[in-house]
């Protein structure tokens, strides 16, 4: 992977005497997808806004392709897309009218900006609707709209702050269908959500933040190997549970947790331990088993691991 | 393409980004008829309630008609309606994200302020040529000929202008949508403490000091005199009364010099 696109360090920025971010540090390669997760609060949106020059930090840098989003803020502007939570279109205008008039403030020529439009449109499958005002557009068209608005210039890194938040399944779909398409053309990503499915679906990397800091970072799959996979194990017969927590115990390292009279769940080490040889020990020690399945944890699992607050917020 | 390196592309660049602006405030009227046809009534149904409900019982300082008397305060009321228009245009951007996306884009940080304010001029020619209809059709007549009358309307453009800065400035500062709606009916009071509808020698001393010194006042003092409109001053009526014409350029232009300072900075900060 080539030098990273997106680069942050040390930021900070306090509200008052909320500290949003206390220090965080990102590094986003050219071409890839990192989601941004963390509980509401956690800096996420301050994070986007200030990489997308909407706001100043306190302390610590950030470049977006080389150019310092203080001091460059022109440079940057001219390389970034920012769509946000709630869709930032006018919608008194139609779908056509908002494309040509951002066209336009993009600096595009007349008849460029009509162009530009109308290709958008057509490609995100928007052309029966452009016509109307976005006012009666239905949410997922509108954030469609919003995302495409951001596409104008071609921008090197697209921001999106929650782009599905609210959005029906069919919806949300249709957005990471376009994101992938983007991405597929060497659009660099940021994405912030609350649906870590999103994020398993669409991003390379993820950052998890919690107080305003990075707290772990890593592929999907990498985090989630970090707190193992999860067994669980359902018994024919609840009088055998002793002789099964027994061998999950010697396979595990660790006791299981009961998640009622018949049934088992343990946290297995990171190291494979093949389903079959689970099974065969089950069965030596005069087991039957009804049901056992060996399963990923969900990125949901990680993040709450991640972001469990034993400590009291400051 | 869009770099903003010299000042005279700034320029320029403030100029045709403001122009895109006001022109989506166009595409926005014609997607709103009811809009367009609420704003047209407003001056009709303010000459029939004024003019006719409570003038029938009004007399007119030094005599004549007061219809006439009233069109140029209803001139004045409408120019000061660029204040609540422009706010509520501004922080309907600002609360809704549109503003964010503006203010994301490669684009002059003061052409958003400055397509806000020029919008409204634009939006304010073609509701006063209506006003003007509506009080030729009621009996007012600029008596003074055409140069004055002229005269009358550039004032009004000015000051309207420097009125949609107010604008800009007070919807950035509230940022809310609601809150904007919310002080709109404030601004009937306003209006209403000058002599825009009855003389204010008849009122109460503090009161009538602070209805001369109201910019509504000196604008209708200065349009009625540019037009000939009945209406005698009395003899110890506030300066800007008897120098309507200089007090309103001095409003026009110290509005200017405080609020677009002060509003191109609230954008350019709005979020840091």
């Amino acid at each position: 992977m080539s030098d990273p696109i997106v680069v942050a360090e040390g930021l900070r920025k306090s509200f008052g005497d909320t500290h949003a971010l206390r220090g965080l540090d990102l590094s986003v390669p050219r071409g890839t997808v990192c989601g941004l997760l963390g509980p509401n609060g956690a800096g996420k949106t301050t994070a986007v806004r200030i990489l997308a020059t909407l706001s100043a930090p306190d302390a610590g840098h950030a470049r977006i392709a080389g150019h310092d989003v203080v001091r460059e803020a022109a440079q940057v502007r001219e390389r970034i897309g920012l769509a946000g939570q709630y869709a930032a279109v006018d919608e008194k205008l139609t779908g056509r009218g908002n494309l040509r008039m951002f066209g336009r403030l993009y600096h595009l020529p007349r008849r460029q900006a009509h162009r530009r439009a109308d290709e958008l449109l057509e490609r995100f499958g928007l052309t029966e609707a452009a016509d109307r005002p976005v006012g009666g557009y239905s949410g997922g068209m509108r954030r469609r709209l919003d995302l495409i608005t951001c596409l104008i210039l071609r921008p090197e890194v697209l921001f999106l702050d929650e782009p599905t938040t609210g959005l029906d399944p069919r919806s949300r779909g249709e957005i990471w269908d376009s994101v992938r398409e983007l991405v597929a053309d060497g659009t660099t990503v940021l994405l912030t959500t609350q649906y870590l499915d999103e994020a398993d679906r669409l991003a390379d990397d993820v950052a998890v933040i919690d107080h305003g800091k990075v707290i772990a970072t890593g592929t999907p799959d990498e985090l989630k190997a970090t707190i193992g996979d999860r067994l669980d194990v359902v018994l024919e017969d609840p009088a055998t549970r002793p002789a099964a927590a027994a061998v999950l115990n010697a396979l595990a390292g660790a006791g299981p947790a009961t998640a009622g009279a018949d049934r088992l769940s343990v946290a297995l080490p990171a190291t494979g331990l093949r389903l079959a040889d689970i099974v065969r020990d089950l069965d030596r020690a005069g087991v039957a088993v009804a049901d056992v399945s060996l399963r990923r944890p969900t990125l949901d699992e990680v993040f709450l691991r991640l972001t469990d607050r034993k400590e009291p917020v400051r | 393409m869009t770099a903003i390196p010299v000042p005279l592309d700034r320029l320029r660049w403030t100029l045709t980004d403001g122009l895109t602006l006001a022109g989506r405030e166009l595409s926005r009227l014609r997607q709103e008829p009811g809009q367009i046809v609420a704003a047209l009534l407003f001056p009709v149904v303010m000459v029939v309630l004024f003019g006719y409900v409570f003038g029938s019982a009004i007399q007119v300082p030094g005599g004549g008609d007061y219809r006439a008397y009233l069109m140029p305060g209803l001139f004045a009321m409408v120019t000061f309606t660029a204040v609540q228009g422009v706010m509520g245009r501004m922080a309907a951007d600002a609360s809704r994200g549109v503003m964010d996306r503006f203010r994301s884009m490669p684009m002059a940080r003061s052409a958003v302020p400055f397509g806000h304010s020029g919008a409204d001029s634009l939006i304010g020619v073609p509701l006063l040529g209506v006003m003007v209809v509506t009080g030729l059709l009621v009996g007012w007549r600029p008596q003074q000929g055409l140069l004055p009358a002229a005269e009358a309307f550039a004032l009004i453009v000015l000051l309207r202008y420097a009125l949609g800065w107010v604008g800009v400035y007070l919807g950035l500062a509230v940022k809310d949508e609601q809150v904007a709606e919310a002080m709109v009916p404030l601004g009937l009071p306003f209006t209403m403490l000058s002599n825009a509808f009855v003389p204010t020698d008849g009122m109460p001393a503090w009161l009538r000091f602070v209805a001369e010194w109201n910019p509504v006042s000196a604008l209708t003092a200065a349009i009625r005199r540019l037009s000939g409109s009945p209406g005698a001053l009395p003899g110890d009526a506030a300066w800007p009364l008897a120098h309507p014409v200089a007090a309103v350029l001095l409003w026009s232009a110290a509005l200017l010099v405080i609020f677009v300072p002060l509003s191109l900075r609230a954008y350019a900060r709005k979020g840091r």
